[in-house]
């Protein structure tokens, strides 16, 4: 009696019953193909919010001011007509803090500094088309690299725009596209809530971020939006780029030191840093949560096909009572009969794990709810296994039953 | 003299418990010579079935001793009792018993499949058994395409395959027509004539007059144990035959 005889007798088995071995094969085949795909998609948006994390910029801490610091309680300052500022205790950031931080002395960490004035809702119009801009950022040209922001046509601004406080302007694809079309919008004339910049370059497509659109965007030097736009007041905040992705803890310490030396703060701090390679680790921390949250719902359905496995072998072995005493009567040792029912339980969830992971393979070439799934190698050979140990652990009990049968008792049975 | 291939000792089989226990064998000795063909008789509840079921190392007793050509039964473990079952015995039942959705080939096969014969040695040996039994056109029939009488031919092929030294017949003819029994027998008497030890249970005097000993069993007990002819000799019927 060998291994394949026993593997022939279980495939006869199963054949003999294809609609009800096609149902079970089925169930195992929803539990393989959700664990790896759900898997996958937990990991594809983990990897598409990294990515837009990095997108933001690498190495970059971001300060921008802090409107519950400066101590005290209370609501925001009722100071009044001043641009959107913070407490009156806290000190709002200056062109003065940023240029502090540049001092190699005191932050050697720090590559660059960039500070930056948003303008919130800038009309851009060129001829007769207009498009409220999302984001108009006036900034020097470190901002560029510091967040990641190539140009994709045309070139940036200089040093020497931001100096001369000239009225050049880089888009963000979104812009361009609403305001020019096709038409290439380098060298022509935008107004900017009615002020006329001329446009350098076009920024390279960074597509959207969850519900913000990265691509709609304006970036011109800052003394020009200052001049036109926002007004000579505090600044947004302030990008630090660090020396390199290591280096942001201690950048982190030096700048938080020179600003608490310039504001003169003691308890908390009136601005705020962030740190993108801690948002980073908080961020997979979450998704990471989320991932395991959907492949627990994915196991429960594995879980429910291994059920159905034994479900569909103890009705088999019941309605083979008397087959399983013929083939003790001819002499069937207690080993063979026990090994045709696993290997049919196992022959069901291998053929259901292996078509699911086929499933699965297939379901992660399309995006699913605007993510796009990535295959985690390990969660198909768990899934695979898990199903292929479903199948011997829930064959195991009918099959046992079967095997324990006296040849008498079997043969009886109607 | 070779020894016994059947030798029973003091056999009692009890069933239930307490008010209910039925005793269906009340000690039952005896042996049974290589060659002979035995036929047990008895009406229903005599206990004969159970005998069988026994002899076919199918069932256990309460008591008594059990030995197959030779070998203690009672002494073999659950593996060992697999293999004596599958060498020593061939068991016919009255209900044929063949694996539905299988050739008749394949059921043929099966007792071989179980005692490891490899497979071209394993279709040569089915295929002479059922052209022994009259079914060489049928071998890739399955046991629903063929008659009462033809699957009953294929069980009793099915129990001669592994060349046991004993076939054990519980009413074979039992769900058969006149003309299957009389095929059945042929066959029957055809291998007891070529020597092999037949055991053959039925109620029907016609059958038992097949054989070359008659035990008559009543209430588990046996009442009666006569011979129609030698051990040595062919079946009486047979002898009939070619006169």
């Amino acid at each position: 009696m060998n291994q394949v005889e026993i593997l022939r007798f279980a495939l006869r088995g199963l054949l003999a019953n294809k609609m009800r071995s096609a149902l079970t094969t089925l169930g195992i085949l929803i539990g393989v193909a959700a664990v790896i795909l759900l898997v996958a998609v937990g990991e594809g948006s983990s990897r598409s919010i990294q990515q837009n994390i990095q997108r933001l910029g690498a190495n970059t801490l971001t300060i921008s001011p802090s409107f519950s610091g400066g101590g005290g309680f209370g609501g925001p300052g009722g100071g009044g007509g001043g641009n959107t500022g913070p407490r009156t205790q806290a000190r709002p950031l200056t062109l003065a803090d940023a240029k502090a931080l540049t001092d190699r002395a005191a932050a050697p960490s720090v590559r660059s500094v960039s500070p930056v004035v948003t303008a919130g809702s800038a009309t851009a119009a060129y001829g007769a088309a207009s498009h409220s801009v999302a984001q108009l950022v006036g900034t020097y040209p470190s901002y560029f690299e510091a967040t990641n922001k190539p140009v994709e046509q045309g070139t940036y601004f200089f040093n020497d725009d931001v100096l001369a406080a000239r009225k050049v302007i880089v888009l963000g694809r979104t812009v361009v596209e609403e305001l020019f079309g096709t038409v290439d919008p380098v060298g022509k004339q935008v107004s900017v809530s009615g002020v006329p910049f001329t446009v350098v370059g076009v920024l390279k497509e960074a597509g959207s971020s969850g519900t913000q659109d990265a691509d709609d965007v304006a970036v011109a030097p800052l003394p020009a939006v200052q001049q036109s736009l926002s007004g000579f007041g505090s600044l947004s905040s302030i990008v630090v780029q660090a020396t390199g992705a290591a280096a942001t803890t201690t950048a982190q310490a030096e700048v938080t030191a020179v600003l608490n030396q310039r504001h003169g703060v003691t308890t908390s701090p009136d601005y705020r840093i962030l740190n993108q390679a801690t948002l980073q680790e908080t961020v997979s921390e979450a998704t990471g949560t989320f991932t395991v949250l959907l492949a627990a719902v994915a196991a429960i359905s594995l879980l429910v096909g291994g059920i159905g496995i034994t479900n569909i072998m103890l009705v088999t072995v019941t309605e083979r009572t008397r087959e399983i005493g013929i083939r003790k009567a001819v002499g069937a040792p207690r080993g063979a009969i026990l090994g045709q029912f696993l290997m049919e339980a196992t022959l069901l969830s291998l053929v259901g794990g292996l078509l699911g992971v086929l499933v699965a393979f297939a379901g992660t070439r399309f995006a699913i709810a605007g993510i796009q799934p990535v295959l985690v190698p390990s969660s198909v050979a768990l899934a695979l296994g898990v199903s292929v140990g479903i199948g011997l652990f829930f064959g195991g009990y009918p099959a046992n039953r079967a095997a324990g049968l006296r040849p008498i008792q079997a043969l009886r049975h109607e | 003299m070779t020894a016994p291939v059947l030798q029973v000792k003091d056999l009692v089989k009890e069933y239930g418990e307490g008010d209910a226990k039925v005793r269906a064998l009340r000690g039952v000795s005896l042996e049974v010579e290589r060659g002979d063909y035995v036929a047990v008789m008895g009406a229903s509840g005599s206990g004969k079935s159970t005998l069988m079921n026994i002899l076919g190392c199918l069932d256990v007793p309460t008591s008594g001793r059990y030995l197959i050509d030779g070998a203690d039964v009672g002494s073999l473990d659950e593996h060992r009792l697999a293999v004596l079952r599958n060498r020593r015995v061939g068991f016919v039942f009255q209900s044929f018993n063949l694996i539905p959705r299988m050739s008749a080939l394949a059921n043929v096969e099966l007792p071989l499949v179980y005692g490891g014969v490899g497979q071209a040695e394993r279709r040569a040996r089915a295929l002479e058994a059922l052209e022994r039994v009259g079914l060489a056109e049928r071998v890739h029939h399955e046991p629903n395409q063929l008659s009462g009488g033809q699957q009953q031919r294929v069980a009793v092929a099915r129990a001669l395959v592994t060349a046991p030294a004993l076939l054990l017949a519980d009413e074979p003819t039992g769900n058969l027509d006149t003309a299957s029994t009389r095929d059945v027998l042929r066959i029957l008497d055809e291998l007891s004539e070529s020597g092999r030890t037949i055991v053959l249970i039925t109620h029907e005097d016609d059958v038992a007059a097949h054989a070359k000993r008659v035990i008559r069993l009543v209430d588990g007990e046996i009442v009666e144990d006569r011979r129609q002819a030698p051990v040595g000799g062919p079946p009486p019927r047979r002898t009939g035959a070619a006169r």
